[in-house]
Parts: C-alpha cells; structure tokens; sequence
C-alpha cells in the first residue's frame, strides 16, 4: 500500500478498508489514524510507567533519610524517568497527534510514507523493552541523569550502558523517520489551495519541529555513539588521560538538548493555537506573528546551547553572549503569549475541559518561562545550578506546559478520534485536580532550590523536610489525578453521547468538516479550501 | 495515476535531500570533537592551551611579577603520589624559570603515567610558554622508583595586566595499559599545534 490510498476508486477504497483482525492489524497497519493512536496509547501507558517511577523519586524524599530504596536505584530512577517521559512520552504524544492530525488538517488521504510510518511506531516499543529491562540486569540501568554526562556515563557507568546507547539510537531513528514523514506530508501532501499560509498553526509548528528533529537528533545519535566507544573501544573523546575532554561532552550534548526542549513545546503552541480560538469565538489573533515567532525560536535554540553550562568555568565574554541570546527567546516567546491573550480579549469565552487546560498552559507554562529567564542571569545561576530550582522550572514547562497541552489536544479532538463526547464532568475534575496538585508539587521546588537543595539526591539535609512532604503529598495527587484521565479515555471510547461532525461551535479547520468519528480514510477526494 | 506517481517522484527526492540533512548532521556531531579543539586552541578557552616555545625568552619585563601557582592530583586508577616541590613562583614576564616535580611509585608494578595540564584563569594559558616539560612525554616508573620531572617556562611579555595569578594544574592519568597504542600522543600534538599558532 502506498499513495494509492488517494486513488477514489470505490473499489480499491472498498478494499483497504477490509483490515485485518486482532493484533495483525495493529502491527501491520499503515494508515495515520491507527498509528496515531498507537503513539498516543503507547505514550500514556510509557506517562504512567516514568510516572510511577516519579512516585518512587517522591516516596524516598517524603522524609530525610534513606527509607526506601537505595542510593544507586534512585538514581536509576530519576535517570530512567527523566529518559521516558521525554523520549516515551512527551515526543510520540505529539507524533501521535501529528500522525492523526496533520493529514486531517491539510486536506491530505493520509500521511506520505505510511510504511515508514508503521516502522517509526513499531522500533518504539523495542526501544523501551530495551532501556527498561536494563534495570534488571546485574549491575543495574542507568544511573547517571538523563542528560548522561561523560564520565558518568562512561568511566562510571554500569555495564548495561550499551543498552542504553542502543535504546537511544533506535528512539532517535524512530523520531527522525516521523520527522521526514510529517515534512514530506507537508510540503508535497497539502490538498489544492492549501498555501503555507493557510496552514492551521499546529501543522506550522510541526512543520518546525519536525526540521529541529531533522537537524539535532543525528547530534544525539553521535554523542551516544562516542560515549559507546569511549566505554567499550578505547577512545578517548571525553576522556582527558587520552586528550579528551569532559567539558566537549557538555557542548555536544546541550547543542541537541536545547533544540530538543523546543521540540518539546513547539507543538504545544499549534495545540494552544487552535484551542483558544476555538473556545474565544474569535479568529487566531496575529497569524503570521505567531509563524514568524515559531521560526524564530527554533533558530534561536541553536545559539544558547551553553547557558546550561554557565559553571563550567566558561569566559565572561562566552557567559554574556549565551545570557543574552537565552533572554531574546522570550521576545518571540512573548508574542505568543500575548497573541493568546489577546485572542481571548473580548471573546465569548467558555470554559470545557480543553479550555481550561489551555489557560492552565498560558499562565502555569509562563511560571515556567519566568523561571527560566532567572536562570539566564549567568550570576544568579552560579546560585541555581543543579538546585531543585532548576527542576521546578524544567517541570513547569514540560508538565504544565508540555503535558497540559496533551491533555487539552487530546479532550479537544476526542469527539473526533471516537465518536462519542467525552465525559465533561469527569474532565472537569481531571482539570481540577491535575492543576491544584501540580502547583502543590512544583510550586514548592522553587523554595527549596533556591534554599540550596540539590537536585538528584536521594537524600537531604533537615530544614528542607516540610516543604518535601508538601512537594511529595502533592505529587501522588497528582499522579492519582491522571488515572481519572484514564477513565475519561476509556469511557468515551466505549461510548455516550454521540458528537457532531463539529462539536465546538467557534472551532475552525478541516478536520471538522469531515463527519465524526472520522473515516479511516480522510480526505478520499480534496477538499476545498476556502 | 499520473498525479500519484508525480507526487511519488516529489516525495523521494525531497527524502533523499532530508536523509543527506539527516546523515550530514550525524557527521556534524562528530565534526564537533575538532572543531572544539581548534576553537579552543584559538582563543585559549577552557585552559588547556598552553603555549609550547622551542626557544627561550630573552627580553625581561623587570616592572612587574606574575605569580604561578601549582597544583597536582591524580587521577582515579592512578596509585603514584605526585606533588610540586614548590607551592608557586614569583616571576618577571619573559624571565625564564625550572621547577620541579615529584613523582613516586608506590606499588609493585611498573606504571606509566601521563600528566595533563590545565590552566586557570582559562584565557592566562595564552601567555605561558614552556619550552621543556615532562607532561609532552609519558613518564615510565618501576616498583618503588621516584623521579623529579622538570618544567621550564616563561611567561609572555604581553600578559595582561590584570592577570597577575595564574595556577597551572597538572592531573596524572595512567596510561599503562594503553601506552604506545598512540592515542595518549594527542595532547603532545595538541601542545604542537598551539606552537605552530604563534
């Protein structure tokens, strides 16, 4: 099967639609809205998974002292959950919402690859069976940071580091196929009259994100491959005694680090972008302001690689350049929050599940957004450097930026994936209760990072006792929150109220004019942009 | 049917472009490992360029002294103990000067040992030149054997006024295992390169 899946011969549509049974049609599908749903399932089930190993990291800081586990699983733990929910959860929720979106969106039959599309999907689940069996092995997984600083990660490391290497290398092909699908789907897919200019916002910052991946994923595929030879073959890239350097580590890996935590959020920005519109009544304020500001953050990302590695004894000359590039990202970054703002001004707002969880974006990923220019201010983080300061910031905007934004795409395009409205009241709850207990759980960190609680250990000195418990009693809330999530999926999967083609009365795009559930083949014949 | 295979046609070339992007980038990242190298060599950042003289200095700036702090470790896996026999030098720029260096081998086998050195502030590695030191060599001791390792230097005549402390650190690597494979020569060339610059 390959792009004659745009063929509207009612016969050979006749035929595809004959899929096969039970599990073969999982593993052998090739059309974007099963894959987008298998990225979507395998994102939560891998949520849930660095989830409970958060719950863990919160149990043993519940109380100073060692009560739970020992030094070395915990930090197999911080190490493992920081790899999954970046690399398993957050990055196929949103090739997932790609996958079942973006063909829906530019009038497309499907995505432009879907071969490719079915093996980008299918070399994940081996990658997590892999990185997540390390931890049982002799010796245990890995247990230094998910930014896998050398010699951590290499003089020091446990010898199950190969696995993590591999497991790394087949996520980072994994994204990159997704990223030439989503492109090429772009570019030569779009349906007639589709101009650039016409694209909703999401598939615009897909289309960014998808060039960053291009761009920095093969970096990352290089770093792990040096670390690999640097602990198994002799070479010395990282190891001063044979003319390596530590410090080299640092810069090639935050050279794709900072593009990637864009990755992460750009396409929380299309998901924003079409939400509040949607329940605003009103047109996207500033458009092409908000393309502009997409790309300009993406290229920035390349320039201010080193602000997270202000003390590494870097010149003053090198300091202030990375400060002050860093700080410019919030003038694009900025403009979209007041494009939002302003879309809402005056608007006949109302307030359904994905609504409020888009607001909770707009404010709570703005929190974080001020966290980080603080620590843009290269004295200021002499002070916050590797402090639980740093981690309230990063959660910040990758929980209630990132995952809020998930959540939001996921209750605003629900009615559309299954057919039935999901239940508003159990959503409302969900909100309610995921946006109370994050604040308790990171709201705090703030606090103790910047009374001087390192990040990364398992264990802390008495006067930072109090706000732990509040941090780790806010922290199973918030975990317990999400099973409701859970519930909501599964119940409006199964059934209830039947939705309209368009169930919200101010949403635009093609996707909704198509009936709902969606067909499993979109856009059969082009539709006509008007 | 035409439409379909045009649109197959577009869609494989633009793969073919993104995948020579994709197999560019990978290559990129490794470009990275010289390309830091020779930055940092440049602009003397990170501390590790120290400049290597062939010849002595001959003019002397008597108005004012530099004080060079020294300082040792060694490396985890290297069992020697290592340490300067002085704690620092006060020195005119341009004057040249000999310290030395302790070195004992306290076990049962012959080690060979590599010493790194490192200097702080990073930028001050510019304007201190060692015409002879035993870090351009690896240093060999048998069981129980002590050696004093030399290092002479000067500083350049053009070092900023504010500078005025600069600490050379040396860490000791064992290399035993690999020594000859050739790898351990890179710091030696490194040293080379940084000659050639000025």
């Amino acid at each position: 099967m390959n792009t004659a899946t745009t063929t509207s011969d009612e016969q050979q549509q006749e035929h595809h639609d004959h899929k096969p049974k039970g599990i073969m049609r999982w593993l052998l599908t090739t059309n974007h809205k099963d894959i987008g749903s298998l990225y979507l399932m395998f994102s939560f089930l891998m949520f849930l998974i660095g989830g409970a190993m958060a719950m863990i990291i919160r149990a043993e800081l519940y109380q100073p002292g060692l009560q739970i586990v020992e030094p070395n699983f915990f930090n197999q733990m911080t190490t493992v959950h920081g790899l999954i929910m970046v690399f398993g959860a957050v990055m196929p929720a949103f090739t997932g919402l790609a996958n079942w979106m973006i063909p829906m969106m530019i009038g497309a039959p499907d995505m432009a690859l879907p071969r490719l599309n079915n093996w980008s999907f299918w070399i994940l689940p081996m990658a997590f069976t892999i990185l997540l069996s390390s931890l049982f092995m002799e010796g245990g997984g890995p247990n230094f940071g998910w930014t896998f600083y050398a010699p951590l990660s290499t003089t020091y490391a446990p010898d199950s580091t190969a696995l993590f290497v591999f497991a790394i290398h087949i996520m980072g092909i994994s994204s990159i196929l997704g990223a030439i699908n989503v492109v090429v789907t772009i570019i030569n897919m779009r349906a007639p009259g589709m101009t650039y200019m016409k694209m909703p916002l999401f598939v615009w910052t897909w289309l960014i994100t998808a060039f960053l991946l291009i761009a920095v994923m093969p970096v990352l595929a290089a770093t792990v491959t040096m670390v690999l030879t640097d602990k198994y073959f002799g070479t010395s890239f990282f190891a001063a005694a044979g003319g390596g350097d530590p410090v080299l580590f640092q810069h090639i890996f935050w050279f794709f680090g900072h593009p990637e935590v864009y990755i992460m959020i750009l396409p929380s920005f299309g998901i924003i972008s079409a939400i509040i519109p949607a329940f605003s009544r009103k047109k996207l304020f500033g458009y092409s302001s908000m393309v502009y500001a997409t790309a300009s953050i993406a290229l920035l990302s390349f320039l201010v690689w080193a602000h997270h590695m202000f003390t590494t004894g870097m010149p003053v000359a090198a300091e202030l350049f990375f400060m002050y590039c860093t700080m410019l990202i919030s003038v694009p970054t900025g403009v979209k929050v007041f494009n939002w703002v302003a879309t809402m001004w005056r608007g006949s707002l109302t307030f359904e599940t994905p609504m409020l969880f888009a607001i909770a974006f707009i404010v709570l990923f703005t929190i974080g957004g001020f966290s980080g220019l603080m620590l843009a201010i290269t004295p200021a983080d002499f002070q916050y450097h590797d402090t639980y300061f740093v981690v309230a910031h990063f959660h910040y905007v990758l929980v209630t930026g990132a995952i809020f934004s998930i959540m939001a795409a996921a209750y605003y395009w629900l009615p559309k994936w299954t057919g039935y409205m999901y239940d508003e009241r159990l959503g409302k709850i969900h909100f309610w209760a995921s946006v109370i207990s994050v604040n308790v759980l990171f709201f705090p960190m703030h606090f103790l990072g910047l009374a001087g609680m390192p990040r990364r250990v398992p264990d802390y000195a008495l006067q930072f006792a109090d706000f732990n418990q509040l941090v780790s009693l806010g922290g199973f809330a918030f975990g317990l929150s999400q099973l409701i999530f859970l519930v909501v999926v599964i119940k409006c999967a199964r059934g209830g109220e039947k939705a309209p083609a368009k169930p919200w009365e101010g949403a635009e795009g093609l996707e909704w004019e198509m009936p709902s559930p969606a067909p499993y083949h979109s856009h059969t014949t082009p539709p006509e942009i008007k | 049917m035409t439409e379909q295979t045009k649109v197959a046609q577009k869609n494989k070339r633009l793969i073919v472009k993104l995948g020579s992007a994709i197999v560019v980038m990978f290559c990129f990242g490794f470009a990275l490992v010289p390309l830091y190298d020779v930055l940092c060599e440049v602009t003397g950042l990170n501390g590790r360029t120290i400049a290597r003289s062939d010849t002595a200095s001959s003019l002397i700036d008597e108005s004012r002294t530099v004080r060079l702090q020294f300082t040792t470790s060694v490396a985890p896996g290297m069992p020697w103990q290592f340490k300067p026999m002085v704690k620092y030098v006060d020195v005119h720029p341009g004057e040249n000067e000999v310290v030395k260096f302790k070195a004992l081998n306290p076990t049962g086998q012959r080690v060979v040992g590599q010493a790194v050195p490192s200097v702080s502030p990073g930028l001050g590695g510019l304007y201190l030149n060692k015409t002879e030191c035993f870090c351009f060599d690896q240093q060999a001791l048998n069981s129980g054997e002590s050696v004093e390792m030399g290092l002479v230097f000067f500083i350049s005549k053009d070092i900023p006024e504010e500078l005025k402390t600069l600490t050379l650190s040396y860490t000791l690597f064992n290399v035993t295992e690999t020594a000859g494979a050739g790898i351990i020569n890179i710091p030696a060339q490194r040293q080379t390169l940084a000659a050639n610059i000025y």
